[in-house]
C-alpha cells in the first residue's frame, strides 16, 4: 500500500489542502456572520476579529497554495503529451471527452478566481481589524466575496474529485 | 472546593460594541482598490481565455511553460494585472473616501464578466471552425 509522487501531489493538492480550506473557511465564515454589534460585546470583538483575520488570512494563502500546486505540479501530468496521460484517455473516448472539454477546461481556469476573491476578504479584515464591526457595508462585501471565493474553489474541487475518478493521475 | 476569584467584568468589556467606542474614520479607499482589483484579475484572465481560445498563435505565444501550456500564461498575466491594478490603485486611492456601493456594482460586473469568460462553453464558442 503505497501513493506514487504523482498521487501523493494531486492528495496534498485536492486533499490536504482542501481540507484545510474548509476549516478555514467554516472559521471565517463564523467570525464575518457574527461581527455584529448586537452579538458582542467590546471585548469581544477583540478575540474574534483576531481569529476572523487569521482565518481569512489562511484561507486565502490556502487557495493561492492550491491553485499553484494544481497548476503547476499536478497539471502538467493530466495533460502530458502521451497515450496514458488522463487528458488522452478522456479525449479518447467519446463518452467521457466532456470531462475534459467541459469540466477540465473550466475548472483549470475558474479556479484562479478563488485565490483573489479570498485575498480581498481578508484584506478588507485585516485592514478595519477591530473596526470592522462598526462598518457593516464593508463587513457584508468581506463576507460575500469570502463565500464567493468558496463557492469557485468548490466548483474546482468538485470537478477535480469528478475528473480523478473518471482518470486519475498516476 | 471555591472558585477562584476572578476580576469583575468592567462596563467596557461587556457592553454592546458600538456603545463603547466611537467608529474611527479610516478612508475606505483601500478597500475599493483591492476590490477593483480583483475584478480587473478576473476580467484578464476571462479575456485571456477568449482570445487564447479564438487565437491558436496567441494561446501558443502564452506557453511560458512546456509542461503546463497556456494556462501558465493566462494565470501569470492574471495575477500581474490584480497585483499591480491593486498596487496602482491603492496608491491613488489611500486616503480617499469614495462611494463603495458604486465600487462594489462595478466589482460585481467585472467579476461576473471573469466567471462568464472562464466558463468552458461560454469561451468554446470563439474556437475556430474545424
Amino acid at each position: 500500500m503505497e501513493l506514487t509522487s504523482r498521487e501523493f501531489w494531486a492528495l496534498i493538492h485536492g486533499i490536504l489542502l482542501g481540507g484545510a480550506f474548509l476549516v478555514a473557511f467554516t472559521g471565517g465564515l463564523a467570525g464575518f456572520y457574527s461581527l455584529r454589534p448586537e452579538y458582542v460585546t467590546e471585548a469581544g470583538v477583540v478575540e474574534r476579529t483576531r481569529r476572523l483575520v487569521l482565518g481569512t488570512g489562511a484561507m486565502a494563502a490556502l487557495t493561492w497554495l492550491t491553485v499553484v500546486v494544481g497548476t503547476w505540479i499536478v497539471y502538467p501530468w493530466y495533460r502530458e503529451d502521451i497515450p496514458e496521460s488522463p487528458r488522452s484517455q478522456l479525449l479518447a473516448n467519446p463518452d467521457t471527452d466532456g470531462w475534459h472539454t467541459f469540466a477540465m477546461e473550466w475548472k483549470e481556469h475558474v479556479a484562479w478566481i478563488a485565490p483573489m476573491l479570498a485575498t480581498a476578504a481578508f484584506v478588507i479584515a485585516a485592514y478595519y481589524g477591530r473596526d470592522l464591526i462598526r462598518h457593516q457595508p464593508a463587513r457584508r462585501i468581506a463576507m460575500t466575496l469570502f463565500v464567493g471565493a468558496f463557492a469557485v474553489a468548490a466548483i474546482a474541487g468538485v470537478l477535480g474529485a469528478l475528473i480523478t475518478k473518471k482518470a486519475p493521475v498516476t | 472546593m471555591s472558585e477562584p476569584a476572578r476580576p469583575a467584568a468592567t462596563s467596557a468589556d461587556t457592553a454592546p460594541a458600538t456603545v463603547a467606542r466611537e467608529a474611527i474614520d479610516q478612508p475606505n479607499g483601500p478597500v475599493a482598490a483591492v476590490l477593483l482589483a480583483t475584478g480587473i484579475g478576473s476580467l484578464v484572465l476571462a479575456i485571456l481565455v477568449v482570445w487564447a481560445q479564438a487565437s491558436e498563435s496567441f494561446g501558443t505565444s502564452l506557453a511560458y511553460s512546456d509542461r503546463v501550456g497556456p494556462l501558465s500564461g493566462k494565470t501569470i498575466w492574471a495575477v500581474v494585472a490584480f497585483l499591480v491594478s491593486w498596487a496602482g490603485l491603492h496608491a491613488v486611492l489611500r486616503r480617499r473616501d469614495v462611494n463603495l456601493r458604486t465600487v462594489w456594482l462595478v466589482t460585481l460586473v467585472l467579476l461576473a464578466l471573469g466567471l462568464l469568460g472562464t466558463f468552458s462553453p461560454f469561451f468554446e464558442l470563439f474556437a475556430p471552425e474545424e
